[in-house]
């Protein structure tokens, strides 16, 4: 046989029906994911329809997007941001009910953001097709699934079929090697490799990262980088498992047990790219030319290092970023003052994301006139984060401990920004409005995110780190 | 869904570049459970000024953009989130066709779906196009080609299963169902491996304590 990545190895592996000039390829579907947002319409079609959902017991649904972060108020009311958030909600649950899904909601111990529960829960493994109406569906690639994001019309498909209709995208490698510097993480090589080949340098193909520096990075990590794949206009980003995926998946309540584990581990050490495979495209980058990277303008490819000049705007949309964003061509992010502080979301609020602020806060205060909030990702992130007392520095230092969802990232659940706010966010996307009406935003890691709280301004997260090592 | 095989209407420029699917239709609005409405909060953020009144800087605002069903827009088009309350809201808007230089990947798959025409022309066309706001233009779905006013015509591609959907007016749901039969053998195949190989039920499944009830 032909050598193949691990993408061609995925995808053949679940062809029903080969795509043929004239059709796509029909694609089996592991696990499809569901959130209140964008699958209310599917189950429409299905009661429409008269269809039942084929598979209940490969579909998981929880409440994130729409979901207070705030508990319940004294007259025993959760605090939706709208009568119609909380129809939504109901809308889900009242259709898990009918349809047989397991809901994660409410009353559930691991209700939280759908890209974060579903590795969790040992949901997401190796090998398997992943969906969900939602495009940071590339998070789950971490380990070495194909998933990506849908819309409502392929969410019903799924729902009926267990199928998706797709034409077979294209490949890019992304090679990455070398040591990242001291204070640099996963968010500032994502947000590195965005600014280099842009918002459309993905369009069209999965990614594989791979390299010495990729097979270095934790779980958390792999996922931060996977989750923004679709930032790069990728349809998926894929990393093949290891010892170090095996080991985060192992004893996770859908993980597999005992001697059918150790089958499982000997069929996914075959889910690498074969020597000599080819794919599309490839790119390499150097990890230790990489610096802590924010984003500067109104989209995660106007990114660069903290301390660059920001470049003069070369079209009319990035002067209209330079003014929506108030920045000046010739000064660096540095300095900039800050007037929200988010740290949530599916790319950075798993417990290693809220460790590594919580290192620059502990002992310190976020600055007078700046508000911070920190949404852990999932119920058992805020256990977990309690457990070892990380809500108490982060209150501590001023900022407000929340309970999970996604929050800010969207800001469609009351959480957002006044306009004309400057917001230094953990998150995904910093498109106009994104955090609230005329809010903008600046997408940064966990640890210069937290710096910027500490400093009120744009700040370098290894002044505090290099404090706290010479203390 | 009503087939289409042809559209008929002046151009309307938005020359931006990467407008993503949170300028089309802002996240505050999705908490609607169905598909209607959404037209009036198209573009809500850069259409409307604070006081509720109509921008005269968005080019859709423009009298001579009104009633155009064809976008012209920016390379990139409907980059971000796969919301696709996007081409709801811009079908509900008025907005039938949507042409650039390169058109996200999860907005075309959702456009076409609901009947919006998502083409990529080449990059001199699209260079013309935006030029020439207002324009005319005849799209034939069938035959891939564009009609100007001078009788010239651009040539595009569609997916030919989206092509074949969009002539005929069937939905792909219906297709997909008519592949029981293919999916069940899948099933049933991927079972019998997974009887014969220890740990292959358990990856196969949601749940190592799920049954594979297909």
């Amino acid at each position: 046989m032909n050598p193949r990545t691990l993408f061609e190895k995925v995808w053949d592996a679940h062809l029903v029906a080969a795509e043929t000039p004239a059709t796509p390829a029909v694609l089996y579907i592991d696990l499809h994911l569901l959130h209140e947002v964008t699958s209310p319409q599917a189950f429409d079609v299905l009661r429409e329809r008269g269809l039942r959902l084929r598979r209940p017991d490969r579909t998981l649904a929880t409440l994130d997007h729409s979901t207070p972060t705030l508990p319940r108020g004294a007259d025993g009311q959760r605090p939706y941001a709208t009568p119609a958030a909380q129809a939504q909600v109901e809308q889900l649950e009242a259709n898990c009910r009918e349809f047989g899904v397991t809901l994660h909601g409410w009353d559930s111990p691991h209700r939280g953001i759908v890209h974060v529960i579903g590795p969790e829960l040992g949901a997401t493994r190796p090998g398997m097709t992943i969906v969900c109406g939602d495009s940071h569906t590339s998070t789950h690639g971490a380990f070495g699934a194909l998933a990506f994001g849908i819309g409502t019309t392929e969410v019903g498909h799924v729902l009926a079929s267990q199928c998706l209709l797709q034409r077979k995208p294209k490949t890019l490698a992304i090679h990455v090697d070398g040591t990242l510097p001291p204070g640099v993480g996963a968010k500032d090589l994502i947000l590195h490799i965005i600014g280099a080949i842009g918002v459309d340098g993905g369009t069209g193909h999965v990614i594989e990262y791979r390299g010495s520096t990729i097979e270095a990075l934790s779980m958390e990590q792999r996922m931060t980088v996977c989750n923004m794949s679709i930032e790069a206009g990728a349809r998926a980003g894929m990393i093949a498992p290891d010892d170090t995926t095996f080991a985060w998946l192992q004893g996770r309540p859908h993980a597999p047990q005992g001697s059918d584990w150790d089958a499982a581990v000997m069929r996914w050490r075959a889910l690498r790219s074969d020597p000599g495979a080819s794919y599309d495209r490839e790119l390499h980058f150097d990890a230790s030319q990489v610096q802590p990277t924010v984003t500067y303008g109104t989209h995660p490819g106007m990114a660069l290092a903290l301390g660059d000049k920001l470049p003069a705007p070369r079209n009319a949309q990035e002067q209209r970023a330079a003014s929506y964003m108030r920045y000046h061509p010739g000064q660096s992010m540095l300095g900039t003052a800050v007037d929200v502080v988010f740290i949530g979301s599916c790319t950075n609020a798993r417990l290693p994301d809220l460790r590594e602020a919580a290192r620059i806060l502990r002992g310190r205060h976020v600055a007078d006139g700046v508000r911070m909030l920190v949404v852990p990702g999932s119920e058992t992130v805020r256990r977990d984060a309690e457990a070892e007392g990380l809500h108490q520095v982060f209150l501590a230092a001023g900022a407000e401990w929340r309970q999970p969802g996604c929050s800010m990232c969207i800001a469609m659940n009351g959480d957002l920004a006044q306009p004309g706010q400057l917001v230094v966010s953990t998150s995904n996307r910093n498109f106009e409005g994104r955090q609230g009406k005329g809010a903008r935003t600046v997408l940064a890691s966990p640890a210069t995110a937290a710096a910027c709280a500490v400093a009120g301004a744009i700040a370098d997260p290894r002044t505090y780190l290099a404090a706290e090592a010479s203390a | 869904m009503k087939p289409i095989t042809t559209l008929r209407s002046r151009t309307a420029v938005l020359a931006d570049e990467n407008v993503d699917t949170d300028r089309i239709i802002p996240a505050r609005f999705l908490t609607t459970t169905t598909r209607a409405g959404l037209g009036r909060h198209c573009f809500q953020d850069w259409r409307y000024l604070a006081d509720g009144s109509d921008n005269p800087a968005f080019p859709l605002n423009q009298p001579a953009a009104r009633g155009c069903a064809i976008l012209v827009a920016g390379h990139n088009f409907g980059c971000g989130s796969s919301r696709e309350h996007a081409p709801w809201a811009l079908l509900d808007y008025g907005i039938q066709a949507v042409l650039s230089s390169e058109i996200a990947d999860i907005f075309r798959n959702n456009a076409l779906k609901n009947g919006l025409l998502a083409i990529v022309v080449s990059e001199p066309e699209y260079r013309w196009l935006l030029a020439n706001p207002g324009v005319e233009l005849h799209i034939d779905v069938r035959s891939q080609a564009i009609s100007l006013p001078d009788g010239s015509q651009l040539r595009f591609e569609l997916e030919p299963f989206a092509r074949h959907c969009l002539l005929e007016g069937v939905d792909q749901l219906g297709f997909l169902l008519q592949q029981g039969d293919l999916i069940d053998a899948f099933v049933r195949e991927r079972e019998s491996q997974a009887a014969a190989s220890p740990g292959r039920t358990s990856h196969e499944s949601l749940s190592p304590t799920t049954g594979a009830n297909a």
